[in-house]
Parts: C-alpha cells; sequence; structure tokens
C-alpha cells in the first residue's frame, strides 16, 4: 500500500510536465505537419554577441534564436524579468534598453550587440529600492507579483517618456507638452497586464513616484 | 522557431542583394511582428537580414516642404515629432491609437507598412487558411469573423490589413521609397503597395523579391482639421473594428481613409466630392461592393456612423487648431 502510495505521489514540476508531454501528443499531428512542409532540420546556428545588463558587460555564445528576455534569463540567471505570453501581449518581460522600454521577448539578443540593458535587478536592491519599487510596495501595487517586475520597468520609462514630450493616445493637445494624469498614465501603461487586477493601486504608486499635476 | 543564420547589412543595396540571394532570406527590423511568427513557425526565414544599422531613422524635410521618413524611424519617434504633430496630426494620431507604449519603441515605418495580419486563423496553425498554406482554404469564411474584412475580400480570404499608420498614409497620399536588389530605386504610391487577395492572398504586397523599403515620403501639408477615430472592442491596446482617417478643409471638402475594413488601407477618392453632403452621401460610394459575413455586417453601419461622428467633430473644431481624436 505504501508503495502504491508512493508511486502516485507526482511533484509539481513532474505533474507539469506530463501536462505538457499530453499536450504536445494532442498538438502532435499538426506540429508534425508544419514541420514537414518546412523542410529538413535545421542544426542550430551560434553566435557571439557582447552587452551591457546593469552597468556590468557580458559576452554570451548564444544560439541565434535567442530571445533578449532568453539571454538574460537563461544565460545571465536575471531572472527577475518575467516570461508571460512571450509572445508582446503582456508587458511582463518589459526591460530599458538604450532608455526605451521594449518587449525583451519580441527582440533576438543578437540585435543588441553593444546595447546597454537595465532590467528590475538594475533599479534597484532589496536594501536600496528604486523609488517606483518603494512605491509598488507601499501601495500594494500586486497581488501576485509575476508582472511587477515588467510594471515597474514600463513605469520608470512611462514617466521618462512623458517628461521628455512624448505624446499618447490620451493626451488633448497635440502641440503641448503632456502632463502627468492618471488619464495619461493608464493610457500608457495598457501594454502592462496585470491578471490579478491591481491596476488601481498600480497607479497610486505611478502617481506618487511622478508627481501628478491632475 | 527554426534555426537561422543572420547577418547584419551594411547597405540597403548590400541588404536587398542578400535577401534576394539567399532562398528563404528575410529582412528584420523592430522584429515585433517577424519574431512573433517565427515562435509559430508561421514564418520559418532560414537567414535574418538584420537592417537597423542602416541609418534610416531619420526625419527629413524635403524642399517642396513635405516630409522624407527613413524606413527604420520607430512609431514612438514619428507619432512624437514636432513637424508631424503640427502638419500631419492625423498620423500622429494613428500612430498613438495602435499598438503598446513597449511595441511602437521597436515598431519600424516599413515594418508597420508590411506587418501580417491578425487574423486569428492565419495565426492558428491547425485550422487552413490561403494566406498561411495556399490552396488549403479559409477558415475565417464560416468562421469567427467579427475582426474580418467586409471590403476587397475574396473567396479565398476575408483577412483585413491591421495597421492604424497605414491608413492615414493614404489619406495623406504618401508615396514608398524602395532599393531592388539590382540596387535600383523606385517610388510607388502608397495605394499601389497592398495587393487585394483574389486568388492568391499569400501575396500581399507588390514589392519584388529583395526589394526593401528605404523611407516614405509625405507631400507638403495640406492643412485641414485632421481627425483619427479607432473603434476598439478595449479603450486601449487593441486592433481597430473600425477605423476612420481624415482630413477636411474648411469648405467641408476633403479625404477619407478607412481601417479595420480591408485587406490595405480603404480610400475611395470618388466618394470624397460627397464629404460636404455628410457621411451618409459618401458611405454608397465609399463602401460599394461590401461583403460582410454575419459576425461583421455590423462593420458596414459602424463606419457611417464613425464617420459621421469624425465629420461632426471636424465641423466643430474648425477655426480651432490642433488634431482630434
Amino acid at each position: 500500500m505504501d508503495e502504491e502510495q508512493d508511486s502516485l505521489e507526482v511533484t509539481r514540476r513532474e505533474l507539469l510536465i506530463l501536462g505538457a508531454a499530453s499536450a504536445a501528443a494532442v498538438t502532435a499531428p499538426a506540429e508534425a505537419m508544419a514541420k514537414a512542409e518546412a523542410g529538413p532540420v535545421r542544426l542550430p546556428v551560434m553566435s557571439k554577441v557582447s552587452l551591457e545588463v546593469n552597468g556590468n558587460p557580458h559576452t554570451l555564445e548564444l544560439d541565434t534564436r535567442t530571445t533578449l528576455l532568453d539571454a538574460l534569463r537563461e544565460h545571465l540567471q536575471l531572472t527577475g524579468t518575467k516570461k508571460g505570453c512571450d509572445h508582446g501581449q503582456c508587458g511582463a518581460c518589459t526591460v530599458i534598453v538604450e532608455g526605451r522600454r521594449i518587449n525583451s521577448c519580441l527582440t533576438l539578443a543578437v540585435m543588441h550587440a553593444g546595447d546597454r540593458i537595465t532590467t528590475i535587478e538594475g533599479l534597484g536592491t532589496p536594501a536600496r529600492l528604486h523609488p517606483m519599487q518603494a512605491a509598488f510596495v507601499k501601495h500594494d501595487g500586486y497581488q501576485c507579483g509575476y508582472c511587477t517586475p515588467g510594471q515597474i520597468c514600463s513605469a520608470v520609462a512611462v514617466i521618462g517618456e512623458i517628461k521628455a514630450g512624448v505624446p499618447s493616445h490620451a493626451t488633448g493637445d497635440l502641440m503641448a507638452a503632456p502632463n502627468i494624469t492618471v488619464a495619461e498614465l493608464r493610457e500608457r501603461m495598457s501594454g502592462n497586464i496585470c491578471r490579478c487586477g491591481a491596476y488601481s493601486n498600480i497607479i497610486d504608486a505611478i502617481v506618487e513616484v511622478a508627481g501628478s499635476r491632475a | 522557431m527554426r534555426a537561422f543564420t543572420y547577418e547584419r547589412a551594411q547597405s540597403p543595396a548590400d541588404a536587398a542583394a542578400a535577401v534576394a540571394r539567399v532562398q528563404g532570406a528575410k529582412f528584420i527590423a523592430g522584429g515585433t511582428n517577424l519574431l512573433d511568427l517565427m515562435k509559430l513557425e508561421i514564418e520559418t526565414p532560414t537567414h535574418l537580414v538584420d537592417i537597423g544599422g542602416l541609418g534610416l531613422d531619420r526625419i527629413e524635410t524635403k524642399p517642396d516642404g513635405g516630409l522624407r521618413i527613413g524606413a527604420l524611424v520607430r512609431n514612438t519617434d514619428l507619432a512624437a515629432d514636432q513637424r508631424v504633430r503640427r502638419d500631419y496630426g492625423v498620423l500622429s494620431r494613428a500612430l498613438l491609437a495602435g499598438a503598446s507604449g513597449q511595441l511602437r519603441n521597436k515598431a519600424t515605418t516599413a515594418g508597420n507598412l508590411l506587418q501580417r495580419t491578425r487574423c486569428p486563423y492565419f495565426y492558428d496553425t491547425a485550422q487552413p487558411c490561403n494566406k498561411r498554406r495556399p490552396g488549403s482554404g479559409c477558415a475565417a469564411l464560416g468562421g469567427v469573423s467579427r475582426q474580418s474584412a467586409v471590403l476587397g475580400v475574396s473567396d479565398a480570404c476575408i483577412a483585413s490589413h491591421p495597421s492604424d499608420m497605414a491608413v492615414a498614409m493614404r489619406a495623406l497620399d504618401a508615396t514608398v521609397e524602395t532599393v531592388r536588389p539590382d540596387g535600383k530605386v523606385r517610388s510607388l504610391p502608397i495605394a499601389d503597395l497592398h495587393r487585394l487577395p483574389g486568388n492568391t492572398p499569400h501575396v500581399e504586397n507588390t514589392l519584388a523579391a529583395g526589394e526593401l523599403i528605404t523611407a516614405v515620403e509625405l507631400p507638403k501639408p495640406v492643412g485641414g482639421v485632421h481627425v483619427y477615430h479607432k473603434v476598439r472592442d478595449r479603450a486601449s491596446y487593441a486592433f481597430a473594428l473600425v477605423s476612420v482617417a481624415a482630413i477636411v478643409q474648411r469648405d467641408g471638402s476633403g479625404r477619407v481613409a478607412l481601417g479595420g475594413v480591408a485587406p490595405k488601407p480603404w480610400r475611395v477618392e470618388a466618394a470624397e466630392a460627397e464629404l460636404p453632403r455628410g457621411a451618409r452621401a459618401v458611405t454608397p460610394r465609399l463602401l460599394a461592393g461590401a461583403r460582410p459575413t454575419n459576425d461583421n455586417a455590423f462593420k458596414v453601419l459602424l463606419v457611417e456612423r464613425t464617420l459621421d461622428a469624425v465629420l461632426v467633430e471636424a465641423a466643430e473644431a474648425k477655426g480651432t487648431k490642433g488634431t482630434r481624436r
């Protein structure tokens, strides 16, 4: 009986693997068809890329298919940046490249040779939080926390965009400098999805850091 | 994702030649659409030619007063340019109505023009799609087609073009400048860039193999009130059900282009003479030949009502400067 119990016990990780395997079995015919159409198997192509992450230079030997997100998480072990949808729809992978926020899942690491990249780990540390990180804690701008690194990187860049005069869909007069208003922040943060629905607290946190003029 | 080799192009002509030389090669610029499709193996390039370093990221004022927009100008930068905001407001508004802040920071002018449809059956590799796999059929016909096109469609494909930017450029009479693999340059009106699906929906534009867009030119400013009105299921970060780009002059004359309703930005110049008489006078010609499905029949009426709202806004804005959304 004990033995049977043991054999039935599966860890969460094993369960996830089993789940993935059965999902693969279901989709196998379509995938096999697509692969047959796409021609012979191609061997991976490796490429060397140097980039600067959070002030530290790195040189990596990567498969050309490696996204910037996977380079950060799997090769540099900077797992603060999250993989949500992996298709540019959720914003969990948002990082700041050369001063601009982008979806790190929709860009290849090899396209960023020489670029300066800031991730959530580069904004602050547990001992010295970035003001935006501290504001998210204070205002409870999250529940599960999975989208939070992307929200914070995005929010930091949004304030920079408004200060630089970049207009948005919420900007009333295109010829005037945009103001820091709740409407502006909500529009500009629309590329960061929070399935827990912490939006109102996220906006409160950003408003505190930005200093609202609304 | 399928494996591929990668190179950085040294000049536009070199890039065009490189893509023409290697079978299955593609240009990559912002990559926001191409990489999405490569992950799903809808796009399977053997070789990527990165054009990001070619310096095509400048906006220049032309001697005739128009603008020359480099192919690699980011959507954010084009929308924020003071000249665009002042003289081509409909273009700023269209760009800002599209995608998210993160995507606009990466997406380029030429990439936006050449982005692929977001038809769910194009994305679902388990479904037939004549655009993805020629001859396999169209699952959107008879499927969920709320977002699909109602104009310019065929029995082979009802996919809509997803761009907002291109709709404004169509209203502005933009021209597209290219370089071909043999180094020859040419210009074509934006109206001639995208093709209707017919029996070959996988052939989406009139560019030759390896032909690279290097710039988009806008004629000198035409004045008027600029409006871009986008109707969508969410207030932000969603593709258009219907969008209207309009430039309306003091006397009520003007131009109108539509998004979300056709496989290309939709404009019928012959319909525009009716603009001073209101939306209901314009739509019979603008929407002539519409072939909606049960799911998207609402788009025909929605175009008329959106255009009506746009013309009211434009009339109210007369005499005041600025652009409406």
